[in-house]
Formats: structure tokens, C-alpha cells, sequence
């Protein structure tokens, strides 16, 4: 195998552990951290992919990844939650961590058998590795959103599934028009700059961003606890 | 024939020489690194001796099974050493009378004596620290199995002596997702199965909070001895299958000569070296568990080695 395949899935191999690793953290940081590092690893396979496909459209679509996902979200963020990402530290979850890392194994597992047979008629390795991984991600990212019960680990589980369909489209669509991935790298920060507000707005009225808090409709607010 | 076995003989001299000067030098580090000035690296020498020549004491409620534990948790890393390559590059005299799962086997062995002979002495501690190190154990089983496995799809193998070959076959190997992760995984095991930190302290003396050294606390004398020097070889039998066959297989002798065996020997130790400076970054960073987040730790590195799996059948090679 060359050494820039094998770079490519090794970057993916870890872009799977960075997946993995969102469902397993407590900390509403770590799952922050995670994601970050993750989309730095998008960052760095699509330059491989740019690199030895000679595409100059994975090389900006690279730059576009790192300012989107590695400065410009976490600064928003920071900006409209800090006191959410920096003061709560355990996560109420609906099944426990080592199950969620089972059943995102199995998740993991499921994607290469849907996708498996598809990839390995295309017959590029690159294709092989990235399809299923990118699955993957979406369906762990999908999972992360229904079993978290706090507000910015779902969002940060959005992004999640947002990164796996960009790893699987960097291998399917190389040539894909750089005006649509600006256009998806802005819906991004979009998204999280109005559920950063509306979380931080929740927050102000309700005192919490437990999404399992948020089950009845009551007038008084300070029967919430 | 004879002479695979001299060199077979060296390997196990090297690990029964050097194992105690390993554990001296890692906790010298320590010492070093949380700016204290710590024990001279050759105490556990000075320890063994003391030992060594300590009258043995041992309770009438014992049976059999805790005078035989020391000798076989001294004797089972030397079968270990004589199936992995410590200082060559090619298989000696008994490398295929097994294969990475015998080592592990060997080494389950001694664990499992000690096991039961700290539940023999009837010590409230000892059943405990047994029950803790079971629990590890079974935990770490799964991840040892995946990397097993894994390591056995990507090398056709299971014969450490052919695997190590296949990392260094060019620089695509060396960087595949198998290998890197499976690096990892193996780390993460070592230190589980060492007793290092992020599991275990294995520098406490608060026998509640024990896991592994509880089981020796009813030792003494040669009994004793023999423990801590068996545990101290697992150590490095570890250190040297991580290293040598896993991580680096650089540097080990390659010819049939004496004298390439003999400069092997300072090149392994700095690799050795090398190696001892890495755990002791990671044991100096992270603080210890809670026991029932160990299952969590081992939990990640039964995800790191699915994923090598996972990712080196996709790639299918």
C-alpha cells in the first residue's frame, strides 16, 4: 500500500476514534476537544486527497474546513455558551457510556456491510475506506443526538454526522463545485450560530439546557429546577 | 541448532539481568520528573539481594498452592522470552513451539496462580487485590483477542518473529491504520496489565486501593524475591513484544554472529530507554482511576482495536 493511501486511512481510522470518543466523553469540553481534532483530520485527508489527485477544489475545500469547523465554530461557541461549555461537566445520557460505545461499534459494523459491496465495486481504495467511515460517522453522529440529553453535545452530534458526509463526499465527488461546499461550510456556522442563541436564550429563561427537562409546558418558571 | 539455542540462553539471561534494572530506571524518572531525587536505578538489585537472604515465612494455612505461585510467576516470562524476539531479528531454536497466544497464555498462567494464592493465605487484602486484578484481566481478554486477531489478518501470522517483518516492509505499512492502532491499543493494555498508572499505582502502599500488589503483600523472604523479580521480567517481556515487535523492530542483531548478538544488547536497552521515558510522560500526566471507570479505559482500547480491524478489513489488506 503507498504511504499516501495508507496516511488517508489512517486519518480515517482516527476520524472513526474521534467519533467514537464524542460518545464516550462526560465532558461537555472533551466532546468540544473531540470534534475539533476531528475535523483537523478532515482538514488533513482532504489535502492528502487534494494532493494526490491534483485538485486544487480539496485543497480549498480543506482551508474551508479548518476555518469553519476548527476556528470559527468553537469561537461562536465560546462567544454565546461559555459559561454552558466550561461549568457542566457530567452528562446526563439515556443509555450508559460503554453501551454507546457498543452499540456505536455495531453502528460502525452495520455501515460497512450496507455500504461494503457498493464501495468495493467502485474499486478505489480511497472509496473504500471513506464511504463506510463517513456512514459511520453520520449514523454515530444520529445516535450521539438521540441519546444525549443536553443541548450543545446534540449540536456538536449535527456537526459530527455533517463530517462524516463530507468525508464520504470528498471520496465519491472530488471535483464537486467549491461554491457548494462554501455554501454547506456556511450553513454550518449558520446552524450553530442560531442554536447557540436560542440555547443560550433557553438558558436564561429556563436555568437549564437539559433537553429532558423540556418534556411539559408550565407558566412559572421557577418550578423549573 | 546449538548455537540458536546459546542465543536463546542470552535472551533469557538479558531479561532475568536487566528486568530489575528496567523498574529501577522507571521509578528513578518518576522520581526525577516530579523534582524529587529518588532511589539509586540499581535499589531493586539491592532488593532482590535482601531478599534473597531473608529467612521465609510461611502460614500453616497455606496449601501447596502458594509455595509453587512464586516459581511459576518467576518461570513463566522466561517460556515467554524464549518465543519472542528480544535480541534477534530471525527465529531461534523454540520460536514456533508458539505463538503470540501462547505468550499471553503464559503469562495468564502466572497471573492465575497468584491470584489464587493471595485467595489461599485467607488475608482479607489478598482475595481483594485478586478479584480486582481478575477484573482487569477479563476486561483486557477482548482487547487482547482483537489485537490477536487483527495482527494475525494483516501478518498471515501469529508467530511474532514474522509479524515484526511486516511492519518494516516499506513505509506504507509502517503508517497503515492496523499498525498505528493497534500501537495504541497495545499501549493501553500494557499499562493495564503492568499495573501502571492510569489503572493502578503501582507505587502505593494503601492496601485498600490496591490492585496488583496486594496479591504479594503475604510473601517473604525468597518467596517473595521471586514475585517481585517474575513481575518485574513480565514487565519487560512486555516492554520487549510492544517494542519489538510491534512498535520498532529496529536495531535487533540480524546476523548469526556472537558479537551481532552482544551489540544488539546496547541498542535494545536504549529502545528500552526510549520507551520507559514515554510511560513515564503518561504516568506523570494522568491521575488513577476510579475502579469502576477502569472498565471504561479498557472499553476505549477494545474500540481502538475494533476500529484497526475494522478499518484494515476494509482496506482489505
Amino acid at each position: 500500500m503507498p504511504v499516501g493511501e495508507s496516511l488517508n486511512t489512517l486519518s480515517a481510522g482516527l476520524i472513526l476514534i474521534c467519533s467514537f470518543a464524542m460518545v464516550g466523553t462526560r465532558q461537555v469540553q472533551g466532546v468540544l476537544r473531540f470534534f475539533i481534532v476531528q475535523s483537523l483530520l478532515l482538514a488533513a485527508s482532504s489535502f492528502l486527497l487534494g494532493f494526490d489527485e491534483h485538485s486544487i477544489h480539496l485543497w480549498a475545500l480543506g482551508i474551508i474546513t479548518i476555518v469553519a469547523k476548527v476556528i470559527v465554530i468553537p469561537w461562536i461557541l465560546k462567544r454565546t455558551l461559555a459559561r454552558e461549555l466550561y461549568v457542566r461537566r457530567e452528562i446526563e445520557q439515556t443509555v450508559n457510556i460503554p453501551a454507546s460505545l457498543l452499540l456505536s461499534l455495531l453502528l460502525a459494523v452495520g455501515a460497512e456491510l450496507l455500504v461494503g459491496p457498493l464501495s468495493s465495486a467502485m474499486g478505489n481504495l480511497v472509496v473504500q475506506v471513506n464511504l463506510p467511515i463517513g456512514l459511520a460517522c453520520v449514523l454515530i453522529g444520529a445516535y450521539s443526538l438521540a441519546a444525549r440529553r443536553e443541548a450543545v453535545p446534540q449540536l456538536i452530534g449535527i456537526l459530527a454526522m455533517e463530517n462524516g458526509a463530507f468525508l464520504a463526499g470528498i471520496a465519491i465527488a472530488a471535483e464537486l463545485p467549491l461554491i457548494a461546499e462554501l455554501a454547506v461550510a456556511i450553513d454550518v456556522v449558520l446552524i450553530v450560530v442560531i442554536v447557540g442563541l436560542l440555547t443560550r436564550d433557553i438558558k436564561r429563561t429556563i436555568g437549564t439546557t437539559e433537553a429532558a427537562g423540556l418534556s411539559e409546558l408550565k407558566e412559572e418558571p421557577e418550578s423549573w429546577r | 541448532m546449538t548455537r540458536t539455542i546459546l542465543y536463546n540462553l542470552i535472551q533469557i539471561l538479558f531479561v532475568l539481568v536487566f528486568a530489575p534494572l528496567y523498574s529501577g530506571v522507571l521509578s528513578r524518572f518518576k522520581e526525577i520528573v516530579q523534582s524529587k531525587r529518588g532511589p539509586s536505578i540499581f535499589q531493586p538489585y539491592r532488593d532482590l539481594w535482601k531478599l534473597f537472604h531473608k529467612d521465609e515465612v510461611i502460614s500453616s494455612e497455606t496449601t501447596w498452592i502458594f509455595r509453587i505461585t512464586p516459581y511459576l510467576v518467576f518461570i513463566t516470562p522466561i517460556f515467554v522470552t524464549v518465543l519472542i524476539p528480544v535480541l534477534t531479528d530471525y527465529p531461534l531454536a523454540f520460536a514456533f513451539m508458539g505463538d503470540m497466544l501462547a505468550g499471553g497464555f503464559f503469562l495468564g498462567l502466572g497471573g492465575f496462580f497468584a491470584a489464587l494464592a493471595a485467595v489461599d493465605t485467607g488475608n482479607p487484602y489478598g482475595p481483594m487485590g485478586a478479584s480486582r486484578t481478575r477484573m482487569v484481566g477479563f476486561l483486557a481478554e477482548p482487547v487482547f483477542m482483537i489485537v490477536f486477531f487483527t495482527v494475525s489478518f494483516v501478518a498471515q501470522s501469529t508467530i511474532p518473529f514474522i509479524v515484526q517483518q511486516k511492519w518494516i516492509e516499506n513505509a506504507g505499512a509502517f503508517f497503515s491504520p492496523a499498525h498505528v492502532l493497534l500501537l495504541a491499543a497495545f499501549l493501553m493494555l500494557i499499562l493495564a496489565e503492568g499495573g501502571r498508572i492510569p489503572v493502578d499505582n503501582p507505587a502505593g502502599h494503601f492496601e485498600l486501593a490496591m490492585i496488583d500488589e496486594s496479591k504479594g503483600l503475604e510473601f517473604s523472604g525468597r518467596g517473595a524475591a521471586l514475585m517481585k523479580w517474575g513481575g518485574q521480567m513480565k514487565f519487560l517481556v512486555l516492554a520487549c513484544i510492544f517494542l519489538n515487535v510491534l512498535l520498532a523492530p529496529w536495531g535487533l542483531a540480524q546476523g548469526l554472529e556472537i558479537m551481532q548478538i552482544l551489540s544488539a544488547v546496547p541498542l535494545i536497552l536504549i529502545k528500552i530507554l526510549l520507551f520507559a521515558i514515554l510511560l513515564v510522560s503518561i504516568e506523570t500526566s494522568l491521575a488513577k482511576l476510579r475502579l469502576f471507570r477502569i472498565s471504561e479505559f479498557l472499553g476505549a482500547a477494545f474500540i481502538i482495536s475494533v476500529t484497526a480491524m475494522i478499518v484494515s478489513i476494509f482496506v482489505g489488506s
